[in-house]
Formats: structure tokens, C-alpha cells, sequence
């Protein structure tokens, strides 16, 4: 039995009525309106409870949570710059294991978390991440993807999708935007053999939260690749940020699966998926794609999914499904 | 009883970092700094260390890790060289403002480029500014004897401030030397276990690297600048007491043969045992020349430095590092600005010597020893010379 299978045999699920009441990130943060980054980073840390230390990258979740002398974290807390949150923790980690081993402190299964955004995991972080993944410590990394550099102000990252509008990947008459595949981190934190990495995001806040509980109740690393639509960057609405969030996932934009030891799992299987269309209506950085480009992307979606479905039937008997929502 | 051997002055680092009883190690190598951590793995490897060693994947993340675990409430060791402390150093900035006790060993190699992995002062002067102690060797014995010294002055509450002990790349790294290695109990007399002023802690949480909006920047650094200056009395009683311990007396600026000069060559690292040797064969043609050696760089020994120079007539300070296009080396422009409000001062000149392994011989003292004296009759504006330069 793998690492992440045994150390699940027994996992407790939370369900819509049994949630955690918890909130060791507390509300008065300087989020901005609709943010769904925060609502997921709220989710896992209810998720996790308030026995976790957390190292911040540089970012929005970072200046939002911290002005001094105010902060909204009522767990441990540290940020160092943007690149390097994984090796932080990685480093809070070995000293809470040698320190326990020595004897001066009590082991009390506190839980060490990463948490960065697509810039600061995709690019800038990748290595760092990549290092932290291989030497196997036990911490879990969340990456809340909004697709671009929000923080300082829209920039393109290489997390950001095929066509998107952002201030470095204008449209124009060279241009169609971003000209290039959105980089898939989660595979690529898969490809460390690690035993746990999963997709989630705060439009099905269940299957996060039991995301985040398993990250964090697995020993050795475990990666979380959290989709988090940002009204301010993608020209969305802020009431409909969720619904955005929902709608990558209905339409196979963004599918939900976990890596447990190895096996792809489903935990959505999108059976009659909506087209792209609707998801990408209503975010006016798609605005200037024409239909032919919003045939392109589909296609794009549609084999990618299939990519996926086809490492799901390699590394186990199928999906497993969610049943909560 | 403490023991004298022959080894390499690296291997007695690592020696003196498992006697500390570190915690984390975090290192990636960089020569000259290998040995360093290579025999750190092995003791660690060997269960001689207890501690983690994090085999990180650069610099950046050693001192990303280092920051981690010193929070975490661990003692930590970490070493680099030039191009490591390059990479790193965006978070070396960050370690000092934490306040966060880390001690680093740098093997000094000169930057790239051209690529070169010999010595000189680049990395020291990269580091500079950053707000951590920084103290320079110039022997093995002293290199050893600093790593203690380091962790007692990083970890004292008034202090609490990360702390750089530097030594020439291979010139003091990698020679063979007699070192006295300290007894273990004198160790534990001298430096204590480690006691955290705060840490990360779910039961008592803080919150570390907050956001410094321009209301309170200004004062953070401030109090950054405060915490570095009033780290001196403490790295003083540090050194005499490790006196008192060993009979090893050490100072922030180390004299020989300075009260009666009227020419003093200042130095800092390894070159100035060479610069001591060319002052005997010069007193001994009648020549009234003395070395100062800076051993502290961080926080700079102002009064030492002016009770050292001032009632000299010349002064060259020799610089291993050059800031291109300013005026000479950083430690001849800080000490030539420390003396301009001085009543009386002497004629000062900076010699950039010895940059990416070139030798510094006492050929080369004497004639620096000479030519501040026939510079300063010279009513030249010159401020500084690159010495030794092939044609």
C-alpha cells in the first residue's frame, strides 16, 4: 500500500454538514470584492484547522492579509519574498524535526503549508518548489491560480490560458493575447512521485476541503492546484467569480482529480460538458477572441481532457466521482 | 584540555559547527565552500551531528531554508561563496530584518566575470549591506574560534541578528594548519543552547515578514540600524571572554606595530599575515611602517580604526574588490570618510591588490608602503591604484 492510500485508510470526510467551524484566517483582510482566491485559501485553512504554520510567497494573499500592524492570520505565519515559499517551509519543517528529535519541543503533528500564486509556482517559484518536492519533506504546497500576475498588476504568467488578455499579452494585430499553453504544474508536481497532488477549486468547497485535509494528513509533500478566478484581472463581475470558477470545471476548462500514490483519479467526471463558450463569456479578457479562436480552445480543452482521461485509465479502474455536490 | 592538530581549516569549520550542536544545516555547494558542508554531510551521515542537513537545490533556497528553520526555533548553520551569496542575497536581506540568528561561513571568491573561483572580497562587499554582522579571519585557528563567537553574539537577545564569518577562498579554506581544537565542555561553558526569543508556534502565534507600508518602512530600518550598532559590546565581551576561556584575546581592528608608524598599511582577511611579514624586513631597514588589520566589518570599528590610524602621517589601505567607476574600494572610501571630520587626519590611499587570486607578496607591501608616502608629496588627486596589473 502507497504512502498516501495508507495514510487515508481511515480519512474522516467533511460533508456540507459537517463542516469546520474554525476560521484560523480571520474576515477584515483587504481582499478585494468577489476575490475567490481568499475564499479558497479561507476553505483551506478551515480545512487544515489552526495546528499549521504557514509560509506566505509574496503576493496578494501575502499584502491583503498582512499590513502591519494589522494581519489577519491567527495561526503562525511567515513571509519571506515570492519565490521561495516552499523552500521556507521546507526549512520550518526540518528545524520542527530535528528540534522534536532533540527533544526541545513536543511533537504535536503541527502541519506545514506553503501557499503561493501561479506566478510565484509556475514561474518565479518552480524551482524552489521542484527542490522542496524532491527532497520529500512533509509540508503540503497550495497554489491559488488566477492565472496571472494580479498582485502588480495583471501581468501574464505562464499559468495564464491560450488567449487571455493580460497587460504583458495584449491582443493586437500581432497578437491574439496569450499565445501560449497554460503550463500544467499539478502534472508536473506529479511527475516528482510524490503521493499526494490534487486539483480543486472554491466553487466546490467540499471537495477542497477534503483536498486540503488529505495534503495535510499525508506525510511526505503533497501539491494542491487551486483554480481561483480574479474578478480585478479577468474583467469579471464580482458576483459572478464563483460561478466562473464553476463553470471551468463543467466545461473540462479546469477538471478536478487527485494523484494518490500514483493513481489519477477523477473527482468530477464532466459527462456532458457545457461548451467553452459559457465559461468564457463572461470574462472580458476573452473579449476579443472570435470564434474561431473559441473553436481553437476547445479544442485545446477537449484534448486535453482527453489526456487526462487517458492517465486516469492507465493508473486506475476510473473515476471515482463526487457525490457531495 | 583543548587539543592541538594538523587539518584543514574547513574541515575544523565543520568541526566547531558540530560542536555548536546545530540543528539545520541547509547548503548547496559552491567551491571554495565545499569541504565545508561535504564534511558537514559525512558528521551527519555518521550520527556525529545531530541535525537535518536540507541538500537544497541553490543558494537562494539555502537561505530560504535557513530563515524557515531559524523560525522554527532552530540553530542554523549555512555556508556560501561569491556567486552563491549573488544568488541569495535578496534573501540575505531578508534574514537580518527577521532578526533571525543564522550564522554563515563565506569562503570569499571573487565575482564572475570572468568566472573565477579564487579569492578576494567581492561576496564580503556584497553582503555589505545587508544588515548582518560580519566579521573577516585571518588564520584557520581564528576562523574556527569565530564560529562560537558567532553563535553567541547572533543568539543573545540583545542582539539577535545573523552574522557572516568570513575567510579567504583556498588560501585559508583548504591549507592544513595547526588548529587547537577547543575541549567540549569549554564549548557548553561558552555558548549555551540555544534560547529562542520567539519562534513559530500554533500555540502562540505570530506573524513574521509583515507588509512595511511607508508609515513604518523608515523605522523598521532604523531599527534595524540601531540593532546593528548596538551588537558591538556584546561582540566585544564575546571575544574577551572567549579569552578568558582559551587565551585567544581578539579585537575588532588587530594592530601590529601601529603606536609609533608614521606609514600604516590596512588590510582585512588572510593577506595580512604577508603584510606583517613585509613590515619586519621594513622596521628592520629603519622604516616606521605598521599593519592594521579590520577583523571587524560589521558594525564597522569606527573607534578602533581612528585610535589605529590617527597618529600616522600615511595610510594605505589595500582593497580586494573594486567598485567600478567610484572611487577605489569600499573599505578605503568608508575609512577616508570616517576620518574627514577628524581634526587631524592622515594622507590616506587605496590599492585595489590582489582581485581573483592574484598574490599579494611582500615585494608588493614595501612598495605600497613606499608609494604613499611619495604619493602624498605628490599633490596628485589620485585616489586609489590598481597594483600588479600585467602590461
Amino acid at each position: 500500500m502507497g504512502t498516501a492510500t495508507a495514510a487515508l485508510k481511515d480519512f474522516q470526510k467533511y460533508s456540507m454538514k459537517k463542516l469546520p467551524r474554525v476560521e484560523p484566517l480571520a474576515p477584515g483582510h483587504r481582499a478585494c470584492q468577489g476575490c475567490t482566491e481568499v475564499l479558497a485559501l479561507r476553505q483551506v485553512m478551515k480545512a487544515i484547522g489552526d495546528n499549521v504554520i504557514v509560509c506566505s510567497a509574496t503576493g496578494c494573499m501575502e499584502i491583503i492579509t498582512s499590513p502591519w500592524p494589522q494581519t489577519a492570520w491567527r495561526t503562525p505565519w511567515l513571509h519571506v519574498a515570492f519565490e521561495n515559499a516552499a523552500a521556507v517551509a521546507s526549512g520550518v519543517e526540518s528545524g520542527y524535526k530535528a528540534l522534536i528529535r532533540k527533544g526541545r519541543i513536543k511533537d504535536e503533528n503541527t502541519v506545514f503549508m506553503a501557499v503561493a500564486g501561479d506566478g510565484g509556482t509556475a514561474d518565479i517559484g518552480l524551482q524552489a518548489l521542484s527542490g522542496a518536492l524532491e527532497r520529500g519533506h512533509n509540508f503540503l504546497y497550495v497554489c491559488l491560480d488566477n492565472e496571472a500576475y494580479m498582485n502588480t498588476g495583471i501581468q501574464r504568467s505562464s499559468s495564464t490560458p491560450y488567449g487571455a488578455m493580460t497587460t504583458t499579452s495584449p491582443p493586437g494585430k500581432q497578437s491574439i493575447g496569450q499565445a501560449t499553453l497554460k503550463k500544467d504544474v499539478a502534472a508536473i508536481a506529479a511527475a516528482h512521485n510524490i503521493p499526494y497532488v490534487a486539483t480543486a477549486c472554491p466553487a466546490y468547497p467540499v471537495d477542497l476541503m477534503n483536498k486540503a485535509k488529505k495534503a495535510a494528513t499525508i506525510p511526505g509533500p503533497a501539491y494542491l492546484h487551486v483554480f481561483s478566478p480574479c474578478c480585478t484581472g479577468w474583467r469579471l463581475a464580482p458576483e459572478r467569480s464563483v460561478e466562473a470558477a464553476r463553470l471551468a470545471v463543467e466545461t473540462r476548462v479546469f477538471p478536478l482529480y487527485e494523484v494518490i500514490d500514483g493513481n489519477w483519479i477523477l473527482s468530477k467526471d464532466v459527462k456532458s460538458p457545457k461548451p467553452v463558450q459559457e465559461y468564457l463569456q463572461h470574462q472580458r479578457r476573452f473579449r476579443h477572441l472570435t470564434e474561431d479562436d473559441i473553436k481553437t480552445i476547445q479544442e485545446q480543452v477537449d484534448a486535453k481532457y482527453e489526456r487526462l482521461l487517458q492517465r486516469i485509465g492507465q493508473t486506475s479502474s476510473g473515476a471515482e466521482g463526487s457525490s457531495e455536490e | 584540555m583543548s587539543e592541538r592538530v594538523g587539518i584543514e581549516v574547513s574541515i575544523a569549520l565543520a568541526e566547531a559547527v558540530k560542536q555548536a550542536n546545530v540543528d539545520v544545516v541547509a547548503a548547496y555547494p559552491i567551491t571554495p565552500q565545499t569541504h565545508i558542508v561535504e564534511h558537514l554531510s559525512e558528521l551527519v551521515a555518521d550520527g556525529e551531528l545531530d541535525a537535518e542537513f536540507i541538500p537544497v537545490e541553490s543558494e537562494h533556497s539555502a537561505m530560504s531554508c535557513s530563515i524557515g528553520a531559524a523560525a522554527a526555533g532552530a540553530r542554523v548553520f549555512t555556508a556560501t561563496s561569491s556567486q552563491g551569496m549573488a544568488l541569495m542575497v535578496e534573501i540575505v536581506f531578508i534574514a537580518s530584518s527577521l532578526r533571525l540568528p543564522i550564522v554563515m561561513a563565506m569562503a570569499n571568491r571573487a565575482m564572475s566575470g570572468p568566472i573565477s573561483i579564487w579569492n578576494d572580497h567581492s561576496d564580503i562587499m556584497l553582503a555589505r549591506d545587508t544588515g548582518w554582522i560580519q566579521t573577516v579571519a585571518e588564520n584557520g585557528q581564528e576562523m574556527y574560534d569565530s564560529l562560537f563567537h558567532a553563535y553567541r553574539v547572533a543568539e543573545d537577545h540583545g542582539v539577535l541578528l545573523p552574522m557572516i564569518i568570513n575567510m579567504d577562498g583556498f588560501t585559508v579554506s583548504h591549507v592544513i594548519e595547526p588548529i587547537e581544537i577547543l575541549d567540549q565542555k569549554d564549548v557548553d561553558k561558552y555558548l549555551k543552547p540555544y534560547d529562542w526569543a520567539q519562534r513559530l508556534d500554533p500555540k502562540n502565534p505570530i506573524t513574521m515578514g509583515p507588509v512595511g507600508m511607508p508609515e513604518v518602512y523608515t523605522e523598521a530600518r532604523m531599527a534595524l540600524e540601531e540593532a546593528v550598532k548596538a551588537s558591538k559590546p556584546t561582540i566585544l565581551k564575546g571575544w574577551k571572554e572567549f579569552g578568558d576561556l582559551t587565551g585567544r584575546y581578539y579585537n575588532p581592528v588587530e594592530t601590529y606595530l601601529t603606536e609609533d608608524a608614521d606609514t600604516i598599511l590596512v588590510t582585512m582577511g588572510s593577506i595580512g599575515e604577508t603584510a606583517m611579514t613585509a613590515v619586519d624586513g621594513m622596521r628592520a631597514k629603519g622604516h616606521k611602517v605598521g599593519v592594521a588589520r579590520i577583523r571587524l566589518y560589521r558594525p564597522f570599528p569606527n573607534e578602533e580604526v581612528v585610535a589605529a590610524l590617527k597618529n600616522a602621517k600615511y595610510v594605505g589601505v589595500v582593497d580586494r574588490y573594486l567598485s567600478f567607476g567610484g572611487n577605489g574600494g569600499p573599505l578605503a572610501t568608508e575609512i577616508r570618510s570616517l576620518f574627514y571630520n577628524q581634526s587631524s587626519r592622515p594622507f590616506i590611499f587605496n590599492f585595489i591588490a590582489g582581485l581573483g587570486g592574484r598574490d599579494v607578496t611582500v615585494e608588493n607591501f614595501e612598495e605600497m608602503a613606499s608609494d604613499v608616502k611619495s604619493l602624498a608629496s605628490s599633490n596628485s588627486s589620485e585616489l586609489y591604484q590598481i597594483i600588479n596589473v600585467r602590461e
